[in-house]
């Protein structure tokens, strides 16, 4: 009986936290295997020697995510060596804008030089999971043990219109307090995007 | 000489209404969040209905043509849609103005400009984590966020509703 009610509670628990709204700072995110735009399929196991990592959703119509794409590019090239890579990856369904197509990415990604992968996330399932809602969306991943432990979560900084003027470069605060050890503060931000609308599920 | 500045006061008088007529109808109201937020907290018997939305939204624009039937639709009630666009501030001539001409959009028009946007969403609701399209109704007595695309009789429900028509 005891055990009943304990496999009860575990499955009500499953279900809530299938349906909380994706990963909080703290929480341990999943690993992933998706395509990136050269065919090739990448997973963060490919990175042994990382000691995290910037995973940013963004994608190809929206004129914010565009907007950081240039500012992604440099902290990809500063933080890669300090063991810290960029992973982009869009999950928008391209159904619902054609600009998003993986054929678009692949054009995307050699027009701006990306230093970094720009994988499809085509069933929507890590976008899910993360709990993304919008382009441009940061989560920072720190290894730790066996897990992937999310210490940032939310915008890359605070001045989306002008990378001159930004105040709070939220983002690389986080990387940079990781790096001497410490948590980030702020760890969570907020910032105006553009949708990531996903599909209906089965049911 | 009493007429001449008559005339020139009459003159003047007419300058000044055609400026007027000008400067009505859908101009822009380049804002920052200090000034637009008396817009979100009016208590007064008008139902508000703030949308945040921008021109690059695809879905923003797709309700948009919802919101401006139910403002016609209800316009001899105490009901006013206020759109608070985002839009990028240096595309304020080229193409947030001529959007709103070529849609005849007359509704009241905010251009927020304020770029430290993780001070600012809280403010609007805690709830929101940024994305739009945003839609704010609210009156004396109530508040309610939606995050989704609006349909015509969505809206036409929620704001009849609130209306207390019949």
């Amino acid at each position: 009986m005891k055990n009943i009610i304990a496999l009860a509670f575990i499955a009500l628990f499953a279900v809530s936290s299938a349906f909380a709204q994706g990963y909080k700072v703290g929480d341990k995110a999943s690993g992933f295997k998706l395509k990136n735009t050269d065919g090739k399929m990448v997973s963060l196991s490919d990175y042994p020697d990382a000691k995290g990592f910037t995973i940013v959703f963004t994608c190809n119509h929206c004129p914010y995510a565009k907007a950081y794409q240039d500012r992604i590019i440099a902290i990809d090239k500063k933080y890669k060596s300090k063991g810290y890579p960029v992973i982009a990856i869009s999950s928008n369904d391209p159904e619902v804008n054609a600009e998003d197509s993986f054929e678009n990415m692949i054009v995307r990604a050699k027009e701006k030089g990306f230093t970094f992968p720009y994988l499809f996330d085509e069933t929507q399932d890590i976008c899910r999971k993360y709990g993304a809602t919008r382009t441009p969306q940061v989560y920072l991943l720190e290894k730790k043990g066996g897990d992937l432990i999310v210490q940032y979560t939310g915008a890359i900084d605070d001045n989306s219109q002008d990378a001159s003027k930004v105040k709070a470069p939220f983002l690389t605060n986080a990387i940079d307090a990781l790096l001497a050890g410490y948590s980030p503060e702020p760890s969570f931000t907020k910032a105006v995007g553009c949708g990531i609308k996903l599909r209906e599920t089965a049911k | 000489m009493p007429g001449k500045t008559l005339l020139l006061f009459l003159l003047l008088l007419i300058w000044q209404s055609t400026y007027a007529q000008i400067n009505e109808g859908n101009a822009v109201h380049v804002v920052n969040y200090y000034q637009l937020e008396p817009y979100l907290q009016k208590s007064n018997d008008t139902i508000y209905l703030v949308n945040f939305w921008a021109t690059w939204c695809a879905p923003c624009i797709k309700e948009l043509p919802a919101i401006k039937s139910v403002e016609q639709k209800y316009a001899d009630k105490k009901f006013k849609v206020l759109l608070v666009s985002l839009d990028f501030p240096k595309e304020l001539t080229s193409r947030l103005e001529p959007f709103i001409k070529s849609e005849n959009i007359t509704s009241d028009v905010f251009l927020l400009d304020d770029p430290n946007q993780n001070s600012w969403i809280n403010k609007v609701d805690a709830n929101w984590s940024g994305e739009i399209p945003f839609t704010l109704i609210y009156g004396k007595k109530f508040r309610e966020s939606y995050f989704q695309t609006f349909t015509f009789d969505e809206l036409d429900s929620i704001i009849n509703l609130k209306l207390n028509l019949p």
